[in-house]
């Protein structure tokens, strides 16, 4: 008896769902709708960053605005004969690349030091790590501006390296932490029994099966880095300039060269926006310390 | 030693080598401690110690473009002139206004995001605007700030010409002073809607389509079910979200800096953007660390409330 009203009743779901499935309702046209402006309104702005990067003169200043068009390379090279946005690139590179690595050669020791031990003061120090991320550039800035011309460390790498540890062993660490976490403690008492020392223990067994979390702590270490603009705005005079400080040049002066400028921030935006969506998954948990898994 | 070390158990290898009392105290592991002290020791020269710098900065008349004044000790003069001065609270009044302007907008509408994107059929097309959420977040603020000028431009911005074409006349979005809050508003929107739309994704795939479908039995309205079932799931997320976007906008300083300077006037002058001016461009140092550490103790506070609220109970 149940069996059968289990069949009599099964058996027009299915036909019921695919009906269901072709049938399109007015709500559904709506959300269509919605989405579509949704990621028109997201694109735009890029899309027309990009894309006047590629048009003329004429173009950019065209009423109605030109959507089609040849593209013209023009204001790239323009952009890298004058090398001064390259070498903005270059210090960008240098201080984004130099500072997530020492943030993890620092960070890393810590987060597993504070997801395998447990020590006095461990939720202290826990809150003060994660209490970095609330405080204002500003407020550190001004010190860093004296402190570096008291060291003379003004328009150094070295400074904006260090400065960017600011927020990039916070980071480091509270993503590591959750990471470590992760790998059962057996893994490495394994080890430890095997007659290695922690440190071993860490370098050979625990970092090697770490790696995806530590990955995803090192591409946002570098796109928070590279980002960066109050800093090397103020910290910067001429040779360690980054690449957005030598962006904001463009507003200055008398003409604004769109078209290079636009060149410029297509330049500087894309390496950030492709790891961006590597770790697109993970994004939320680095821009909320965790608070948002 | 070496007859110790062919011995087959290291047990009594250890209590052979070692007479208990001395060796006591080296026993304590310091291994955690090493492990974690570089990280702190570089935390506290390039966050602490700053901090204090600036504190004490703030007691002292340092003016840098005048350095035969010296730098002599003030008192709390600075700090009397930080609270007499009207800019500096206009700017914190603005930020006000922006975080109003912005934030529960942000909220509202990415909340409504994140349902469209997780309920609709759609499947494959909110797969790729889930994705494309990722871009504005990952953009650099200062080419956020250049692309304004372009698209904002009077003249042959895409803003109003779009505008146009549903009959509203141009306006002077950057140099119109009651415009340029809107436009940086609109602007902050357009960078930090995806994040709350992400964070309130995550917060509605925690809830499990069981208790929807329960709910389903109770009401059809997907109003009430969003009250009542959904909103407890995402109120976590969301405070964070408040928390951190209030910290955001108390340092939002390079998308402002490079689509009105603050301008025009004191129009879109926010607190960072005017502390900025105060230490970079006057130069008034003593001043400018007396408005940052008042600054700082707002940071605090929210640090503290965010942590309150989120690592409770810390897991060891």
């Amino acid at each position: 008896m149940s069996a059968s009203s289990a069949t009599v009743s099964s058996s027009p779901r299915p036909s019921q769902r695919s009906r269901r499935r072709w049938r399109i309702s007015l709500a559904d046209i709506a959300q269509l709708v919605a989405i579509l402006l949704l990621a028109v309104f997201i694109l735009v702005p890029i899309y027309w960053m990009a894309s006047t990067s590629l048009k003329t003169g004429n173009q950019t200043f065209a009423i109605p605005p030109v959507f089609i068009f040849e593209p013209t390379f023009e204001h790239y090279r323009e952009v890298f004969a004058e090398g001064v946005v390259t070498k903005g690139l270059r210090n960008s590179l240098i201080v984004a690349t130099g500072s997530t690595l020492l943030a993890l050669l620092l960070g890393t020791p810590a987060a597993y030091a504070m997801a395998r031990f447990d020590f006095r003061g461990k939720a202290s120090l826990w809150f003060w790590i994660i209490s970095n991320r609330f405080i204002s550039p500003i407020v550190v800035a001004l010190p860093f501006f004296l402190l570096a011309r008291d060291f003379s460390l003004l328009d150094t790498h070295l400074v904006l390296i260090l400065t960017y540890l600011t927020f990039n062993i916070p980071l480091v660490i509270w993503l590591c932490i959750d990471q470590f976490r992760a790998i059962p403690r057996e893994i490495d008492q394994a080890a430890l029994v095997d007659g290695a020392n922690q440190w071993e223990a860490l370098r050979t067994i625990v970092l090697p099966l770490a790696i995806p979390g530590i990955v995803v702590a090192a591409i946002l270490c570098f796109v928070f880095s590279w980002n960066e603009f109050l800093f090397a705005l103020v910290l910067t005079r001429a040779e360690a300039k980054t690449a957005p400080v030598e962006a904001a040049n463009f507003m200055t002066g008398f003409g604004i060269r769109w078209g290079a400028m636009m060149a410029t921030g297509t330049l500087i935006v894309l390496p950030v926006v492709v790891f961006a969506a590597i770790v697109s998954r993970h994004l939320v948990r680095g821009l909320t310390m965790g608070a948002v898994k | 030693m070496s007859e110790a070390h062919r011995d087959p158990t290291p047990a009594a290898d250890l209590t052979l080598a070692r007479p208990a009392w001395r060796w006591r105290r080296p026993r304590v592991d310091r291994t955690p401690v090493l492990m974690i002290a570089p990280a702190v020791i570089v935390l506290v020269l390039i966050g602490v110690y700053p901090l204090f710098y600036a504190l004490r900065t703030s007691f002292q008349l340092y003016q840098v473009t005048k350095p035969y004044l010296g730098t002599p000790w003030v008192g709390f003069a600075n700090y009397a002139t930080a609270l007499q001065d009207p800019l500096f609270w206009s700017s914190l009044s603005r930020t006000g206004l922006f975080f109003l302007l912005t934030v529960p907008v942000q909220i509202v509408l990415g909340v409504a995001v994140a349902l469209l994107l997780t309920s609709t059929r759609w499947r494959r097309l909110s797969g790729i605007t889930r994705v494309l959420l990722v871009l504005p977040i990952a953009t650099t603020p200062t080419v956020v700030g250049l692309i304004g000028r372009l698209v904002y431009n009077r003249d042959f911005g895409l803003f109003n010409w779009a505008l146009g074409l549903i009959g509203i006349p141009p306006v002077n979005w950057l140099g119109d002073s009651s415009a340029a809050m809107a436009t940086i508003a609109l602007t902050d929107t357009w960078q930090w809607l995806p994040f709350v739309a992400l964070v309130a994704m995550s917060g509605l795939t925690s809830v499990s389509p069981d208790i929807i479908e329960a709910s389903r039995l109770e009401t059809n309205r997907a109003l009430e079910i969003f009250w009542y079932v959904q909103l407890p799931y995402l109120l976590p997320g969301l405070t964070a979200v408040l928390i951190i976007r209030t910290a955001d906008i108390l340092k939002l300083f390079d998308m402002i800096f490079v689509l009105t300077r603050g301008g025009p006037g004191v129009a879109t002058d926010l607190v960072s953007v005017y502390v900025q001016r105060v230490g970079f461009r006057v130069f008034d140092m003593g001043l400018a660390s007396a408005q940052a550490i008042l600054l700082l103790v707002l940071c605090n506070v929210l640090a503290q409330t965010y942590i309150r609220l989120f690592y409770r109970e810390i897991e060891a």
